[in-house]
């Protein structure tokens, strides 16, 4: 390690110990952390899924009665969109973003520790509200007036409603850090047109959220208001409208699968273009595809609603949205066909699992087509079509891309690559087992299983495909088993990663595995779309950034189109505060459940801990001011 | 589903899921013809393009020469999706329209109205004398069509019947319609359709659909008003029916019960299903219904009434008097 | 420090739902059955005299269930008929703080099963008795008797904007 080396690592390590560890605000560790959390909870979800799938696999079974039921579907959907699937994708762009664009540091990471303990408190929240028997039942949609004051009894739905406020908050916060990171902070030469096709899906995910969460935090704060306060948002006696609830829901909804696909789509990209050793065929293509895709996507809410009163011509429209957003995601998977037909293919455990992707999402995509037109939603609506479809479009589009990533990107993270053989029989057990728990629910659907239901009588004649369908999910539970097991060996015994084992372009592979403290100890220029495949360097044009302190957090802000270097800026040092903070809220929001006045009592610590946290210290103004006169020139 | 009631939306015994049946279709085959042609290029792809190593040269001459015959392949490929979807656009439409467009001169009024768990169909007529109630038990005349207005008195539910239509939701606070016409005699099986608490998954109907004498024929039974028992074992449950709690919640028309809580029973043992198509209508699974309904269907607002044997002998008797 | 934060949160948590929570729908109500309709034997401003029934461990006017089983059958058995969602009208109100035979829930539940001169009909042997009790703990929280996590904020209900 060279002097530089050792002096950017003091200055950029998080503190040691468990004191250290609530202070962490590097964005690798944070990272790690809400990975790790994730797939807790992933398994958590998937555990929940097994036990539903243990009682339906016969009728008429009494494993588990209708009230435990309606808490483990309800659970199982909240567990995988709002603890799972959207903050795992967060949880890598936190990881992976600031590595892609060349910074030492991810924009606003203070707040980027407090988005993830608000993310964990909230699901802690939830487990100890269902272990306590009091988890929500009113499904992840939470229609009202079932999960209203008056049919969703008890605190149930409130904690149901609550949990959206955490992760909401969380969401939000992790959007900003990351857009900003990716505006601000990339590496200069890293002009928009080179950017990772991830990062841009990244960045297009991060503006959905932006502008799909608030509608969801609205509905459910009005929700827990006529719960709690008795307002009458959701009330038709009094002028309210249950059809007011499903509008801002869906309107986040819907928007929300694409904030889950869309980054397994960025996820592909990286894979395919790594092991087919060649870039993407159609840069440009593939991310207007995104970008249209983002739009599009929050023009089909409806098509959740095609039952209740729509008008025909909305209902058309609607229709032909729904049609329509197919066309990027068609010329994405077009494009990566390209790829890797001229491509020369490494058949590594990653790219089965991007082709994997192909066959599920594909069918996936097109179950999807039928679904937007409204005269077959009207037949397979709220059946186990449904169930199908949409676990093909997001196990397809997001969790195969997922495991692939995880593949690809472990020795990144912990220096070490996984087991490739145990690799080979994750994949396969995994995209067997998930056709055969899946495919049979089409077939359920049309014979008219409905969702949601806790058992069925043995003369409609489902017991045949269900008990199918149980045995496919738990060989995805071995599967993922596999998984679990190859981590934890690999983490100790893998074989050990070079800076770059599979030989992919872009700027994370550039630095150690794992990755310094201070990310890069020499910031990067960019000159090309794959800076580590560049092929010629400009003679006499400058390889890295010169100029930054060494001994002080200081990262390279730059513009926002052509990133050219324009400023640098200090980041923030690790402090316990974001953590304060989020147990101020988090008792502020779990106080609020039970009386409005948690609201008022409850932002005294918050206001208390969040001073503290923007509290300047003597140290850092003094060394800020100095730099200010002289900049450390080389 | 008791005895041979159908339950398929690939069968179709109206228009309506017959157009649907139509356009289903003819996704699938433009779909699996899709699916089929991305496969076959996933397949061409993976057996034409050599293998490499991770230490292997990236190829990136693409960079810098266009690459025009993938241009030309990926274009096309997406033209020809975006001709097949808007192929699928206009017949999804099309068969909206067809649906909607169902005439309806001489169609049968019915009110539907969904409880948690179960069904309260009103016949409505221009004359009052013809309006009657019942639940859980839609009889249709074959080849009329039926408008069904649908409310509900609690939670969201929907109605759907596979074989004759898609579904349409109970909202409260919004009246909604759907139009349905059944072409062919037979019994259908419906099924609420959206998330209602506990008893969801129970919460089922029967559409009978038969020819038009036969319908008229019910539909004069169902307008008389309840028999009054005869034997001495039926007038006491009707004792008991009207002294207990039964008549708190539930109808029979022509006596002094005449509350909307639960079903109406004026024409109970006349139907085919108990407990909202869940139990066959027998004897003894009345009796057991009865007894417990918390056994059937957990979560179930109707309360265990634990009456001794004779009692419910008698209660029994008189239900099963309401032909 | 995390996991004493996790444990109170848990703690806080365990304490307010394990009574208001609990379920007991597979089990379903226990019934009880008795000897028919009788009137009973109350007199206005004597609340303790006469009271035949106690609340014993059935009773639980602090489960959310229970006190919304209350709402439901209060609709169902028509109530509102006289009560007007506890505002009253020919009936008392109940809503305000006059009780005239009494507001504990052996008083209540007394008024319930034996009725009352002057229109209260009795219910004692027409209902179950945990019904009663069920409508006892309602009552209860319409007189704001009953924890206020406990009762929903407001009703759901189409016919009439009930409490």
């Amino acid at each position: 390690m060279t002097a530089d080396a050792a002096l950017l690592e003091r200055t950029w390590a998080d503190r040691p110990g468990f004191a250290g560890w609530l202070a962490a605000v590097d964005h690798k560790s944070i990272g790690k952390r809400f990975i790790v959390t994730a797939f807790c909870f992933f398994v958590a979800g998937g555990l929940l899924a097994a036990l539903m799938r243990a009682q339906l696999a016969r009728p008429d079974n009494k494993l588990v009665g209708p009230d435990l039921y309606n808490q483990l579907f309800t659970m199982h959907g909240s567990t995988m969109m709002f603890l799972f699937a959207v903050p795992v994708m967060e949880a890598m762009a936190v990881y992976l973003v600031p590595l892609m664009v060349g910074a030492r540091a991810i924009a606003f990471p203070r707040m980027n520790a407090y988005a993830y303990w608000i993310y964990l408190f909230g699901g802690l929240m939830l487990y100890v509200a269902f272990f306590l028997k009091v988890g929500p039942d009113a499904g992840w949609f939470s229609y009202v007036p079932l999960a209203g004051p008056e049919y969703g009894v008890g605190k149930r739905s409130d904690f149901w409603a609550q949990l959206i406020t955490f992760t909401e908050v969380s969401g939000l916060l992790v959007s900003i850090v990351i857009i900003t990171t990716i505006f601000k902070l990339r590496a200069p030469g890293m002009t928009l047109d080179r950017l990772p096709l991830f990062v841009w899906a990244m960045l297009v995910t991060s503006f959905m959220v932006l502008f799909a969460m608030p509608s969801v935090m609205l509905a459910s704060t009005m929700l827990i208001m006529d719960r709690l306060v008795g307002t009458q948002f959701y009330n038709p006696a009094a002028g309210g409208d249950a059809i007011l609830w499903q509008h801002l829901f869906w309107f986040f909804g819907h928007p929300e699968v694409y904030f889950i696909f869309i980054p397994g789509l960025g996820f592909l990209s990286m894979l395919i273009s790594t092991f087919s050793r060649r870039p993407v065929f159609g840069y440009p293509a593939m991310v207007l595809s995104l970008v249209a895709t983002g739009f599009l996507s929050f023009g089909l809410w409806v098509h959740h609603m095609f039952a209740t009163n729509v008008p025909e011509l909305g209902k058309s429209f609607f229709t032909a949205m729904s049609m329509m957003i197919a066309i990027p995601s068609a010329v994405q998977i077009f494009c990566w066909l390209a790829t890797l037909l001229t491509g020369r293919l490494n058949m590594k455990t990653p790219l089965l699992f991007a082709l994997g992707f192909f066959f599920i999402l594909v069918i996936g995509g097109l179950t999807g087509v039928l679904l937007g037109s409204v005269p077959l939603d009207l037949q397979v609506h709220d059946t186990y079509f449904v169930v199908a479809h949409l676990h093909y479009v997001l196990i397809g589009g997001a969790v195969f891309p997922l495991f692939g990533a995880w593949y690809y990107w472990f020795p990144k993270f912990t220096g070490r690559l996984m087991g490739e053989r145990l690799g080979r029989w994750n994949f396969w057990l995994f995209f067997v087992g998930f056709n055969v728990a899946f495919w049979p629910m089409h077939h359920l659907g049309l014979q008219g299983m409905p969702r949601r239901v806790y058992t069925y009588s043995a003369e409609m004649g489902w017991g045949t495909l269900n008990l199918i369908s149980t045995l496919g999910a738990f060989t995805i539970a071995a599967s993922v088993l596999l998984f679990v097991i190859n981590a934890v060996t690999s983490l100790r015994r893998g074989t050990p990663a070079s800076a770059n084992p599979w030989g992919a372009g872009t700027l994370e592979w550039a630095t150690a595995s794992p990755p310094p403290s201070c990310n890069f100890v020499e910031l990067p220029v960019v000159r090309a779309r794959d800076p580590l495949w560049d092929p010629a360097a400009e003679p006499g044009s400058p390889r890295r950034v010169q100029g930054l302190a060494e001994d002080t957090r200081e990262v390279l802000v730059t513009t926002l189109m052509e990133a050219r270097p324009d400023h640098r800026m200090a980041s923030p040092a690790p402090t316990p505060w974001p953590f304060w903070s989020a147990v101020a809220t988090a008792v502020m929001f779990v106080g609020s459940i039970f009386t409005p006045w948690a609201v008022v009592w409850g932002s005294i610590p918050i206001a208390i801990a969040v001073i503290a946290w923007f509290w300047p210290t003597r140290a850092e103004t003094r060394k800020s001011l100095e730099r200010e006169k002289q900049p450390a020139l080389p | 589903m008791i005895g041979h009631a159908l339950h398929d939306a690939l069968d179709a015994a109206g228009p309506q899921a017959g157009h649907i049946v139509h356009l289903w279709w003819l996704t699938v085959a433009i779909c699996t013809a899709v699916f089929a042609a991305v496969m076959a290029a996933l397949v061409v792809a993976l057996k034409r393009a050599p293998r490499a190593q991770a230490g292997d040269p990236p190829d990136v001459s693409s960079l810098t020469r266009a690459e025009p015959t993938l241009f030309r392949a990926v274009t096309a490929a997406v033209a020809a999706s975006a001709v097949l979807l808007m192929v699928l656009l206009v017949a999804s439409i099309a068969t909206d329209r067809a649906i909607a467009s169902l005439p309806g001169e001489g169609a049968l009024h019915i009110e539907v109205t969904g409880h948690q768990w179960w069904w309260a169909v009103h016949y409505d007529d221009a004359q009052l004398d013809r309006v009657f109630d019942t639940a859980n038990e839609i009889h249709v005349p074959v080849g009329r069509p039926v408008i069904v207005s649908l409310e509900s008195a609690d939670v969201i539910h929907s109605f759907w019947v596979p074989n004759l239509h898609g579904k349409k939701d109970l909202i409260p606070g919004h009246t909604t319609s759907i139009s349905l016409r059944a072409d062919k005699p037979g019994i259908y099986r419906g099924q609420c359709a959206e998330f209602c608490g506990l008893q969801h998954a129970f919460m089922a109907f029967e559409v009978v659909a038969s020819p038009p004498a036969e319908y008229e024929a019910w539909a004069q039974a169902q307008r008389r008003p309840a028999a009054e028992p005869s034997d001495a074992q039926a007038q006491h449950g009707k004792e008991l029916f009207m002294s207990g709690t039964c008549m708190l919640c539930h109808a029979i028309d022509g006596t002094t019960a005449g509350a909307r809580m639960a079903p109406n029973l004026t024409h109970v043992a006349s139907r085919r299903t108990l407990a909202a198509g869940t139990l066959e209508n027998t004897p003894q699974n009345l009796a057991a219904w009865i007894l417990d309904p918390q056994k059937a269907k957990p979560g179930a607002q109707m309360p265990a009434h634990p009456l001794d044997g004779s009692d419910l002998g008698a209660l029994v008797a008189y239900l099963e008097t309401l032909k | 420090m995390r996991n004493a934060a996790i444990a109170c949160l848990a703690a806080l948590a365990l304490a307010a739902a394990c009574e208001r929570e609990a379920r007991r729908i597979d089990t379903g109500m226990p019934p009880v059955k008795s000897a028919g309709p009788r009137q009973g034997t109350l007199q206005p401003g004597v609340p303790g005299k006469g009271i035949t029934a106690s609340a014993g461990p059935l009773y639980q006017e602090g489960n959310a269930l229970y006190v919304a089983t209350g709402k439901r059958l209060f609709r169902w058995y028509n109530c509102n008929g006289c009560h007007a969602s506890g505002g009253g009208s020919y009936g008392p109100a109940l809503t305000d703080a006059t009780w005239i035979y009494g507001s504990s829930p052996e008083n209540i539940h007394e008024t319930i099963a034996g009725g009352r001169p002057n229109g209260m009909p009795s219910f004692r042997g027409r209902i179950p008795d945990e019904q009663v009790w069920q409508l006892v703990a309602y009552v209860r929280s319409l007189g704001g008797f009953v924890a206020k996590d406990v009762t929903s904020a407001r009703g759901d209900s189409l016919g009439v904007v009930d409490k």
